[in-house]
C-alpha cells in the first residue's frame, strides 16, 4: 500500500479542502483549505489551542474532522482509520511503548503488516538516528533526545507518505533541541518524504520548514516561506508573532505611483504601496510596521549627517541592554511609545546611552503596511508562555 | 540513650514484622504437634503424621478442592468483567458514568454479614438452589468492586496517545488491545485478579449463608473447630503459605534478573 503510494511521483501532495472540526460550539478549527506539496518540510506554527495540532490529528486519522475532506495524492482518506492511511506520526511524548524494547518498538509498524523478516530494515533505521547500539534497551532507560529519535525512527520505517510531527521537540532543552532540528532537516533531506511540523515555536519553524503556515484562532493567517513572511507580514498576529514588529498607528496623507505618504505624530513617513496589505486611500489610517534590525540610530546631534529620502523618527533612549553581538533598545517617542531598535555592535557610540536624545531613520522601503483595523498587539506574549 | 535514638527505626520495624510473622510461626509449629486429645491447642510432641497423611481427616480436601475451584472460577469471572468495567469507566463518557463510579464501592462498603443475609433473601426468594452456583454467583460479585479498583487506577495511569500510536502504526483495534493496551495494563489486571482470588478463597461469612449443603474449606475449619481441631488444617495453611512466598520470591528474583540484563546490554 505505502509502497506504490511513497513511489508515484507528482501525485502525493496532501490537500485539505474545508476541513473543520467543531467540539460543541467550540470550533477547534475553521474550514480551512491548504495544500502541502509532495517532499516539502511544511510547519503549522501557532500558539497552543489555535488548531494545529488538530489539523494534524485529522490528516493523521485520529480526529474526524466535522466537515471537509483530506486528500492524499487523489486519493480521498477522510473516511479511513489511522491504521489503513500511509501516515506516520511522531507524536508530542513521543509515545514509545513502555513495555517493548527499542528495537520491537521500531519494528512495531512492519510486524502489523505482516512483513516477517524486519531485522535488515530495523537495523538500518536504527543506524539513520544513531541509535544501533540501544536495541535492547527499554524506552525509560534512554535519555529525551534518544527516546525521540527512536520515536522518528519507528514512524519512518514504514516510509510513510508523509510524516506527521507533533511537537516534537517540546520536551528537549534548548541545546538538545537546535541538535534536533538539524538532525530531522537532515533525515528528511535524506528519505524525501513529506513531513508537516506542529510547533509554537516561531525560529523552529523558520530554521526547519520550506513553508510555514501560521495559524491563529482555527485559521490559517498567513501561508509562506519563512523569509516571506517575515519580510511581509500581512496581519498584526504574524508581524509580532514572528519576531518582532514596531507598529505604527499613521494617517495616510497622499499617494504617488507606488508610494504612501503617511504622518503619524507629526512625523512624516513614506512606504512601498505594494506592501501595504490593506487597501489605502487618504485620510485611511493604516498601521505602519518596521523590524527592529532594520533601524539605524543616531545621536541627535548627528542628525544633519543622515542621509536624505530615509524615514526618520526623533525619540529618547529608555533602555538599553547588551547582548553581545547586538544592542538592543526601547526608544520613547512621540510616534510609538515603546520603539524597538536592534543594533549590531561594529562600531559602539558612547553616547547611545539611556537619557539621550536620538533620531531613529531606515529606508522607506523596509517598512510594511497593515490593516489598521486590526488588534495591535495580537501575537504578542504568547510566544513564551506555553512553552511548558 | 544515643544508641536508642539510632535505632529506634530498626526496633520498630522488627518488632511490628515479628507482629506479622509470629500468627505466622504458631501455625507452621503446631502442624508438627501430635496432640493428646482432639484439639490441636497445646504443644505435645514433635511429629510428621499430619505431614504424611494431609487428607487423613474425612471431607478435608474435598472441601479444598471445592474452594480452589470456587476460587478459581471467581477470579476469571470477577477479573474479566472488571476489567472491561473499569477501561469503560475510565475510557468512555456515558449517562450515569459517576453513579456507577461509586455504586461499584457500594459492595466493599457493606458490612459482610448484611450482605450475606440479603444475598440468602435474594436466592430463597429467586427460587435459587443454594450450593455451587449460588457461592460462585456472590463471590464474583463481592471480588469485583476489589479488581474495578486495581485495574481503574493502572488505566487512570496510561497514557492514551500509546493505543494511538498503535493504531497510528497499522494496529486495527484488536491488535491495539491485544499488543498495546493489554500488556500495560496487565499489572493492575494481574493484582487484581490475586486479590479476587485470596479474598474468594477464605470468604467464610457469604459463603456460609449461601452454601446450603456444601462444604468449602474455609467453612470445614470452623465445622471442625467445633469439635475438635485436626493437625491437617494447620499442614493445608503451612503449604499454602509455603506457596505463596515462593511465589513472590520467584517473580522478584525474575524481576531483578531481567532488570540487570537489561541495563547491562
Amino acid at each position: 500500500m505505502t509502497e506504490t503510494a511513497s513511489t508515484s511521483r507528482g501525485g502525493g501532495d496532501v490537500r485539505l479542502s474545508g476541513i473543520s472540526k467543531t467540539y460543541g460550539s467550540f470550533h477547534a478549527v475553521k474550514p480551512l483549505d491548504l495544500t502541502v506539496p509532495q517532499g516539502s518540510f511544511f510547519a503549522l506554527l501557532g500558539a497552543s489551542g489555535c488548531g494545529k495540532t488538530t489539523t494534524l490529528r485529522m490528516i493523521a486519522g485520529l480526529e474526524e474532522p466535522t466537515t471537509g475532506t483530506v486528500f492524499l495524492g487523489d486519493k480521498d482518506v477522510t473516511g479511513l482509520p489511522p491504521y489503513k492511511r500511509p501516515v506516520n506520526t511522531v507524536f508530542q511524548s513521543y509515545a514509545l511503548f513502555p513495555h517493548l524494547d527499542i528495537y520491537e518498538n521500531v519494528a512495531f509498524g512492519l510486524r502489523r503488516r505482516g512483513i516477517k523478516s524486519v531485522r535488515g530494515q530495523v537495523g538500518e533505521m536504527l543506524d539513520l538516528v544513531q541509535l544501533g547500539d540501544f536495541a535492547k534497551r527499554k524506552p525509560h532507560q534512554l535519555s529525551g533526545g534518544q527516546q525521540q529519535r527512536v520515536a522518528v525512527a519507528r514512524a519512518l520505517i514504514n516510509h510513510p507518505q508523509v510524516l506527521l510531527l507533533d511537537e516534537p521537540l517540546g520536551a528537549l532543552d534548548l541545546k538538545l533541541r537546535r541538535q534536533m532540528q538539524l538532525e530531522l532537516k537532515r533525515i528528511q533531506t535524506e528519505v524525501g518524504i513529506t513531513f508537516i511540523h506542529v510547533t509554537h515555536d516561531q525560529e523552529e519553524a523558520m530554521t526547519m520548514a520550506d513553508t510555514v503556515a501560521v495559524m491563529n484562532g482555527g485559521l490559517v493567517e498567513q501561508l509562506g516561506s519563512p523569509a516571506d513572511l517575515y519580510e511581509n507580514p500581512e496581519t498584526t498576529f504574524v508581524a509580532n508573532f514572528l519576531g518582532t514588529s514596531n507598529l505604527i498607528e499613521a494617517e495616510v496623507a497622499e499617494i504617488h505611483g507606488d508610494e504612501v505618504v503617511v504622518t503619524a505624530g507629526g512625523a512624516k513617513l513614506r512606504l512601498p504601496a505594494g506592501r501595504c496589505s490593506a487597501p489605502t486611500a487618504s485620510g485611511g489610517r493604516l498601521l505602519v510596521g518596521i523590524r527592529p534590525e532594520k533601524i539605524s540610530l543616531a545621536h541627535a546631534d548627528d542628525a544633519g549627517t543622515i542621509p536624505d529620502g530615509r524615514n526618520r523618527i526623533t525619540g529618547r533612549i529608555a533602555d538599553s541592554s547588551f547582548i553581545g553581538v547586538s544592542t538592543q533598545y526601547v526608544i520613547d517617542s512621540p510616534v510609538c511609545p515603546e520603539f524597538e531598535v536592534y543594533a549590531q555592535n561594529i562600531e559602539r557610540d558612547s553616547r547611545l546611552a539611556p537619557g539621550a536624545e536620538v533620531v531613529l531613520h531606515w529606508n522607506p522601503a523596509h517598512s510594511f503596511g497593515l490593516d489598521a483595523a486590526q488588534d495591535i498587539d495580537a501575537g504578542i506574549e504568547t510566544v513564551d508562555e506555553e512553552v511548558s | 540513650m544515643r544508641w536508642l535514638r539510632r535505632n529506634i527505626v530498626v526496633i520498630a520495624g522488627v518488632l511490628t514484622l515479628g507482629y506479622l510473622i509470629v500468627p505466622n510461626l504458631v501455625v507452621m509449629v503446631f502442624s508438627f504437634n501430635k496432640p493428646n486429645g482432639r484439639f490441636n491447642y497445646s504443644w505435645q510432641r514433635f511429629s510428621l503424621d499430619a505431614w504424611k497423611d494431609p487428607c487423613g481427616v474425612a471431607d478435608l480436601c474435598g472441601s479444598l478442592t471445592l474452594s480452589f475451584q470456587i476460587a478459581a472460577w471467581a477470579t476469571l469471572g470477577a477479573t474479566v468483567l472488571g476489567t472491561m468495567i473499569a477501561f469503560a469507566l475510565v475510557r468512555y463518557r456515558f449517562r450515569a458514568r459517576g453513579s456507577i463510579n461509586s455504586l461499584i464501592f457500594l459492595p466493599m462498603a457493606m458490612p459482610e454479614v448484611v450482605m450475606a443475609a440479603s444475598l440468602l433473601t435474594l436466592f430463597l426468594n429467586l427460587g435459587a438452589r443454594l450450593g455451587f452456583w449460588t457461592v460462585l454467583i456472590a463471590h464474583i460479585m463481592f471480588c469485583l468492586s476489589f479488581v474495578v479498583t486495581a485495574v481503574k487506577a493502572r488505566v487512570m495511569s496510561m497514557d492514551p496517545r500509546l493505543e494511538e500510536a498503535a493504531r497510528d502504526l497499522y494496529a486495527g483495534p484488536v491488535q491495539t488491545f491485544v499488543r498495546v493496551t493489554l500488556p500495560i495494563a496487565a499489572p493492575g489486571i494481574a493484582a487484581g485478579a490475586l486479590l479476587a482470588f485470596a479474598l474468594s478463597f477464605d470468604d467464610f461469612i457469604i459463603t456460609n449463608f449461601n452454601a446450603g449443603s456444601t462444604v468449602t474449606f474455609p467453612m470445614f475449619v470452623w465445622g471442625s473447630a467445633q469439635r475438635g481441631t485436626p493437625v491437617q488444617i494447620n499442614v493445608i495453611g503451612t503449604a499454602m503459605f509455603i506457596v505463596a512466598v515462593l511465589l513472590v520470591v520467584g517473580g522478584q528474583l525474575v524481576s531483578n534478573r531481567r532488570k540487570k540484563t537489561a541495563a547491562t546490554t
